[in-house]
């Protein structure tokens, strides 16, 4: 590529004064890449160092201001195999990685604390089993104060702010009872240590906290590192666009980079990369993206284009609009609204239980203050008693249980090719009894392909395939990709709106309509017949052949379908917005019989919500711009990696790669992992019928706390960790390579 | 008992010691990429031409 782009919008200032740009590469396979890639760039003049992160594959490059264009940083790496685009950080990735850290932060100091509390009072313990004068002892519950109040108040914020956001909205959740029995353990322990006792619970109320903060710190672990990768794979799938600047001359500019107004020209080929205005020029473009809808559309000056459509025909001028201007966004934009609250109603498993448990252990406590005072304790040891009571049944393997599974859990999808948006799409995924998916880009690939490849003889069909590298129509991709050897022929001329044609061993090759390589319209009615079909035509000396091109579906649509119907899922339906007549020859091939084709976006969230109000649990399976609100109102909603901008963010999680398999993979790892976690649960339940009565009676010693609490913690850890034994086990390296292949190849190709 | 005063603040200060190493660390992004520290070690290119291992080994395993 011989056009430079322009990446100023993307060059940031660094305290020394240097300046850098974070690009995110891709096609790195192996520990070579780091030395080649960094060596690469630092050789380049002016270039002060460059850093690769490993593990997000990305490199941040800095410079001297003004010493250089930045864009030799995409042109170098190129040469060394390596595609790489600039990466915007977008806030919510920033905000998770920001979050990572201020627990890790929190984890360190609550690490530190119970070590050193713990050292403490094995001392006391002893001490209090052989001879310990009470200065001593007190001394050391001194010390223990010292370091736990400081810790709770820092570390425990993460607790204290979701305990008291969730009060303020008047429910209970997890952290409520954690946060109560955290600072009452406190309280009581340094009431206790002025009275001289022989117990505090300092080590246990910092321990809970370590505990707790262990399964939060993986929990947004996950959830940082599939943000980083959905962020690297929106980067490298960002396109270029043509900005006409005031003299009418096109520079080569990132899509991130266009505001309203401007104008961009785009050529034949290409993608649409911004709604706007046609402000010149006439051309057919392809909206499958937006619409579902795959016959093309014709457009003229003062048409309406949204981005993601295909340009099929001449090159047009398009005047960029603001979002929310034109009608088709404004009332997807106001459906995703609706729709999207509707999702947030879902409560996630760990606060119903916590909302349930709360009350109860509160009850339990107040009931055991009543019945040792009843008995004619003394107020001191009743409130003691009850507080133990508090902290022992304080949920810390609920709180555990949880996100150990859902770490796991995600990991597993994450091999499979799946990245989770929504923590707690895991839940919702193992509720799912319905599926619905739409068709154009989720059932077929979002690439077109020959389909009769088979009746077309192999050399007639390389002759076209090397024909169509050269030519820009989108039909003629899906030609290309037949390319045994991907070299183009010299000399292609292309005629406008026919085709292209060269010389190849002395004959005229022609590639095009079918006017354009001598057959009639009748010769194409046989083909036509199946309405989802559009036809290039080959003619090469006296051989030629029509080809038809279509979308296929994906290579294991009728093993996945197969695999949901075996898996208890019977209910599924194919919702399009594509000519029924197209659907139906689908629907056919997968056997579903429930199909419904030409839906508005509209249409398709009132089906869903009546599925819903039945009583169903729908998830959703779809790309389109137009499947956006769909995919929010659903319950649980899966958009493949070719999906429109629009329908990955309303998506619960994203998949990767050809294969519909991962939406079966999916649910069946939900399906285990909320088994798991109901096991999980039931076993915190034991812990606690047991760990009451001792409690109730009083035999609660902060030695007890310890075993109890460390003890349960790990049980439902190592429980948790089970569900990396998975279904679908012998697809595991295949899994593998689906999603190493995907970033490398997937992007790539999109774009082209 | 006088061996505790000096015994509990060295206890405590050696703690604080790795408590403040850790924070360093994660502050100036140590663990920013755990997977490139895991494989920089590997890479031989601080070494001679003639002392590195032959290069057809790693590439085989991609």
């Amino acid at each position: 590529m011989a056009e430079m782009i322009d990446l100023s919008l993307f060059v940031q200032h660094r305290e020394d004064g240097a300046v850098f740009v974070e690009l995110a590469v891709d096609g790195i396979t192996g520990p070579d890449a780091i030395h080649e890639i960094e060596g690469g760039l630092e050789r380049i003049d002016g270039v002060l160092d460059a850093r690769l992160n490993y593990t997000n594959h990305r490199v941040k490059v800095a410079w001297k201001a003004d010493q250089l264009d930045p864009a030799i940083f995409l042109t170098t790496l190129k040469d060394l195999g390596y595609r790489a685009y600039p990466h915007i950080v977008r806030s919510e990735e920033e905000a998770e990685a920001r979050k990572e850290k201020w627990l890790l932060r929190c984890l360190g100091i609550a690490g530190f604390a119970s070590m050193n509390i713990m050292l403490l009072s094995i001392s006391v313990w002893a001490g209090n089993a052989s001879e310990m004068s009470i200065e001593t002892r007190d001394m050391f519950h001194w010390i223990s104060a010292l370091i736990a109040l400081p810790t709770i108040g820092y570390a425990g914020q993460p607790f204290f702010r979701s305990a008291f956001a969730a009060l303020r909205e008047r429910r209970l959740n997890m952290d409520v009872p954690i946060v109560v029995a955290i600072i009452l353990a406190m309280v009581m322990s340094v009431y206790e240590t002025l009275n001289h006792a022989q117990n505090a619970y300092f080590d246990s109320g910092v321990m809970l906290l370590f505990f707790l903060l262990c399964g939060r710190t993986l929990e947004q672990a996950m959830r940082r590192k599939t943000r980083a990768v959905a962020g690297n794979l929106a980067a490298l799938k960002s396109e270029t666009a043509y900005r006409l600047d005031e003299n009418g001359q096109a520079v080569l500019v990132p899509v991130g980079a266009l505001q309203p107004n401007d104008k961009i020209l785009v050529r034949s080929g290409e993608r649409v990369p911004v709604d706007g205005l046609v402000v010149q020029g006439t051309s057919q473009i392809d909206e499958s993206m937006v619409t579902g809808e795959t016959l093309p559309r014709n457009i003229e000056t003062g048409a309406t284009v949204y981005a993601g459509s295909s340009n099929y025909g001449g090159a047009i001028t398009v005047q960029a609009t603001a979002i929310g201007e034109d009608t088709l966004l404004d009332e997807i934009e106001r459906l995703l609204e609706k729709a999207s609250s509707s999702k947030s109603r879902y409560i996630q498993l760990a606060d119903r239980v916590g909302s349930a448990y709360a009350p109860v252990i509160h009850t339990t406590a107040l009931i055991t203050l009543c019945i040792w005072l009843m008995l004619g304790a003394s107020f001191h040891d009743a409130i003691l008693t009850a507080v133990a009571v508090l902290i022992i049944t304080c949920p810390c393997a609920l709180a555990l249980a949880v996100p150990v599974v859902q770490v796991v859990a995600s990991g597993n999808m994450f091999r499979a090719g799946l990245l989770l948006n929504a923590g707690d799409a895991i839940e919702r995924l193992a509720k799912v009894d319905t599926v619905v998916f739409d068709k154009t880009g989720t059932l077929t690939l979002p690439e077109l392909q020959v389909a009769n490849r088979n009746d077309i003889p192999a050399d007639l069909l390389e002759i076209a395939a090397r024909l169509a590298i050269s030519s820009h129509h989108p039909l003629s991709a899906a030609v290309a990709t037949e390319a045994k050897e991907c070299q183009p022929y010299d000399q292609v001329e292309e005629i406008a709106g026919e085709g292209v044609r060269a010389i190849v061993n002395g004959q005229e090759a022609r590639l095009g309509s079918y006017g354009f390589c001598g057959f009639s319209e009748a010769d194409t009615h046989a083909l036509l017949k199946d309405e989802s079909i559009s036809i290039v035509a080959i003619a090469y000396g006296a051989q030629r052949a029509l080809l038809a091109i279509h979308q296929a579906l994906r290579p294991d649509a009728v093993a996945t379908l197969q695999a949901l119907r075996k898996f208890g899922i019977h209910d599924i339906r194919i919702m399009s917005g594509d000519r029924p007549e197209a659907v139906r020859s689908i629907a056919d091939k997968l056997g579903v019989a429930d199909w419904h084709g030409s839906m508005k976006p509209a249409d398709k969230i009132r089906a869903i919500e009546e599925l819903q109000t039945k009583g169903a649990s729908v998830l959703m399976v779809g790309d389109g711009l137009n499947d956006a609100p769909a995919l929010a109102a659903a319950s649980v909603s899966l958009s493949p990696i070719s999906a429109s901008n629009l329908a990955q963010v309303h998506a619960d999680a994203v998949f990767l790669g050809d294969r519909l398999m991962p939406v079966f993979q999916a649910l069946a790892t939900a399906r285990k992992a909320r088994s798991l976690m109901r096991q999980n649960l039931g076993f915190a339940l034991l812990y606690n019928l047991v760990a009451v009565p001792l409690a109730f009676l009083g035999h609660v010693t902060p030695l007890v706390a310890a075993l109890a609490m460390s003890g349960s913690s790990l049980v439902v850890t190592l429980n948790g960790l089970r569900v990396r034994r998975q279904v679908g086990v012998g697809t595991k390296a295949q899994e593998a390579g689906t999603v190493k292949e995907t970033l490398i190849n997937g992007p790539l190709e999109s774009s082209v | 008992m006088n061996v505790l005063v000096y015994l509990l603040p060295m206890a405590l200060f050696i703690g604080l010691g790795a408590l403040g190493a850790f924070l360093w660390s994660l502050k100036s992004g140590q663990y920013d990429d755990l997977e490139g520290a895991a494989v920089r070690i590997l890479n031989d290119d601080d070494l001679p031409p003639e002392e590195r291992p032959h290069k057809q080994d790693q590439s085989q395993d991609k």
